[in-house]
């Protein structure tokens, strides 16, 4: 399979694959980081994470549309207005979501896994009636189209850029805000023992219920970045989610580093291999890999010590 | 509660109900379409079954059923589908005897793993064999590292996933998206006409009765109790000297077996298998039906598969809408208020008014019926 190409060439591709697969490593990292915290931190499984970041998708979807239409002057920043109505947005339905359904289930993990599957058909069908099964793709500002000519032979498009410095950027605000701010630590304290953290006066129920949001919220950022890369339908949400839980379980649950770490390392395994084989062997491949190492290693790459 | 009859008295009219409807009702009361459809929610029953056994006593909850489900289905659609292509039907492709989408993808002879499923006895042992392996493989590698509960649930999700991909992607040999179609005959018995899919639908319900007594031998044996005693303390059976992983394994084998058998007579009823019944969705729907039917009862898990499958039919035929409104409800529903299920709204509301109902009347034996006519578990 490599016969075919001469080192120099081999080393473009490896350089452009590298880059769509840091693409998709941003997708991934943002898609697992709301999910690391919801369930590595609250032990809850969200199936309808998908759907909380498509949520994020058709915010920005809208405001690209709004912001056409009333503020063309507007349309080259736009992109940073639907970002932080995005996370208004699905952390706000997040909130809405813990109050009604997850508070009732903490004691129950698989049980959360089978009530957010019915969120998540729920909101898929939302989406069906308001937004149409077509899927819908957003313009980009002039800025971000095209792509950079780093060598003859290597094109880096400008979109990814940005993408990647978002994601960047996110992952610094997430790990500041749950490692220094005061907020952060009450919710590392409710994770560790809530009972202890409850008696020194943390309110417990509003810890969850803001991680909870921060965690869907951030999807919905992951949702918006989205839309630069490709396009968004009602059932585009499913198709990450077993990903992103395979990036999380691999990670280690409980570490966030471990979930960039796999975030990097399987989508980077998966874009190299996507040149050299069909997509869907890549994946197939890649996965195997991802399931055979959890059956050697089920705590995942990077695990707490933890006593049971 | 240990019971020294194989079936206490309200599981005994449980099965009788069950009976009546599946072999008398049922069949003199719908037209063959609808009854194949019955035949149809009933393939899940058996997946419901095995759900039970394995996440109702053995709390493991498996997101891959739909895979054992798709290895049984695909066992027995390669069959048919290679004695549907014997050279006499395909002499107009360019390999004749080959099934027609290898045709299609330019394969020239039967891959290896075809070859066996020439003989029917071999299929029958493979619908078998293949599922439960497969089970004990992942059974063995999981529960020996002590993996359960949340991240056993992801991993057989993603290894349905993985399988989905694979058949997806691997055209020539498993017929892609499309699945296996264009199923004729069994063992050179026509499976098409409406005179066979009755005698399926027979052969199915007997299937199923066998499998509901099979999984309450299980159930009442020593090792039934030992996995209600695992999900409930799993450390204390640990250390009362038992081993728990291979208790584990045997249930998601077990489990893996009901689902391949259902997954196969799938295959006979609707007369072809594809990979849309063996991915994520399709393992969820299954674990749904379960939960809904009540996940601790045997009798639920099949109530459970007819009466969602009915629902999703008749809603979706004319509400197609609401139809997943609906089904996102009943599940969210089910989990936070029941969630055992239809079976524990009737143990725990139902069950006692008809017993008080009957003590009323018979006040001499009043007694003596409440304490038997207690919930089943």
């Amino acid at each position: 399979m490599f016969g075919d190409y001469s080192i120099s060439d081999l080393g473009a591709i490896l350089a452009m694959q590298g880059f769509a697969g840091l693409i998709l490593f941003s997708v991934y990292v943002l898609m697992a980081l709301g999910l690391a915290i919801i369930f590595g931190q609250m032990g809850v499984i969200n199936m309808a994470h998908g759907e909380f970041m498509i949520l994020g998708a058709y915010v920005t979807w809208m405001t690209s549309n709004a912001v056409q239409h009333v503020a063309p002057w507007l349309f080259p920043g736009y992109f940073f207005i639907a970002m932080i109505l995005a996370f208004i947005a699905s952390g706000a339905l997040g909130m809405l979501v813990e109050w009604v359904l997850i508070r009732h289930l903490y004691k129950r993990p698989l049980d959360t896994l089978l009530a957010t599957w019915g969120l998540s058909l729920i909101l898929q069908q939302a989406y069906r009636s308001i937004f149409g099964a077509r899927e819908v793709g957003v313009e980009l500002p002039e800025w971000m189209m095209g792509s950079w000519q780093a060598t003859d032979s290597i094109q880096i498009p400008i979109n990814g850029m940005f993408v990647m410095g978002l994601t960047i950027l996110i992952t610094i605000v997430v790990f500041y805000i749950l490692f220094w701010s005061s907020w952060g630590k009450q919710v590392r304290a409710v994770v560790q023992n809530r009972v202890m953290a409850g008696a020194v006066g943390i309110n417990t129920e509003k810890v969850d219920r803001y991680t909870f949001g921060l965690g869907c919220g951030i999807a919905g950022i992951a949702g918006s970045a989205f839309t630069m890369i490709g396009s968004t339908g009602p059932t585009a949400g499913q198709l990450y989610i077993v990903d992103t839980f395979l990036v999380v379980v691999f990670g280690g649950a409980a570490s966030l580093f471990g979930t960039i770490a796999s975030a990097f390392s399987i989508s980077q395994t998966q874009s190299t291999l996507e040149f050299f084989l069909s997509g869907s062997m890549a994946k197939v491949i890649t996965l195997l890999t991802i399931v055979a190492i959890l059956m050697v290693r089920p705590q995942g790459l990077f695990a707490l010590k933890v006593r049971k | 509660m240990i019971n020294s009859r194989f079936f206490n008295r309200s599981e005994l009219l449980g099965f009788l109900a069950l009976a009546v409807l599946l072999f008398l009702i049922l069949p003199l009361s719908l037209d063959i379409f609808r009854l194949n459809l019955v035949a149809k929610y009933l393939t899940y029953a058996f997946v419901g079954i095995g759900l039970v056994l394995c996440w109702g006593y053995g709390g493991i909850l498996s997101l891959g059923q739909g895979v054992f489900f798709g290895l049984g289905g695909y066992c027995m659609a390669m069959y048919l589908k290679l004695e549907a292509s014997s050279v006499a039907n395909t002499k107009i492709q360019s390999t004749p005897g080959i099934p027609d989408f290898m045709d299609w993808n330019q394969l020239t002879s039967l891959p290896f793993f075809w070859k066996p499923f020439h003989s029917f006895p071999v299929t029958l042992l493979a619908i078998l064999v293949v599922p439960a392996f497969f089970a004990l493989i992942i059974g063995a590698a999981m529960f020996k590292r002590r993996v359960g509960g949340v991240y056993f649930a992801i991993i057989t999700q993603a290894i349905a996933a993985i399988l989905t991909i694979l058949i997806v992607g691997q055209q020539g040999y498993t017929g892609g998206i499309n699945g296996i179609t264009d199923l004729r005959t069994l063992h050179g018995w026509d499976i098409r006409t409406d005179h066979a899919k009755f005698i399926l639908y027979f052969v199915e319900v007997v299937l199923l009765f066998g499998c509901i007594v099979a999984a309450q031998f299980i159930r009442l044996t020593k090792l039934g109790r030992i996995l209600v005693a695992m999900r409930e303390q799993e450390d204390r059976v640990r250390f009362s000297g038992y081993s728990v992983a291979n208790f584990k394994i045997f249930a998601f084998c077990a489990a893996a077996v009901f689902a391949a058998i259902g997954g196969a007579m799938f295959t006979l009823e609707v007369g072809f298998m594809s990979p849309s019944f063996v991915g994520i969705v399709p393992s969820i729907e299954m674990v749904i039906y379960t939960a809904v039917g009540g996940r601790m009862s045997i009798f639920g898990a099949v109530w459970g598969a007819l009466l969602v499958n009915f629902a999703k039919t008749s809603l979706s035929e004319s509400f197609p809408q609401l139809w997943l409104f609906g089904l996102g409800a009943l599940f969210i529903a089910v989990v936070l208020a029941f969630p055992n299920g239809l079976s524990g709204i009737w143990a725990d509301h139902i069950q006692p008014r008809i017993d008080r109902l009957l003590a009323s009347r018979k006040s001499k034996s009043a007694a003596g019926l409440i304490a038997d006519g207690a919930p089943a578990e």
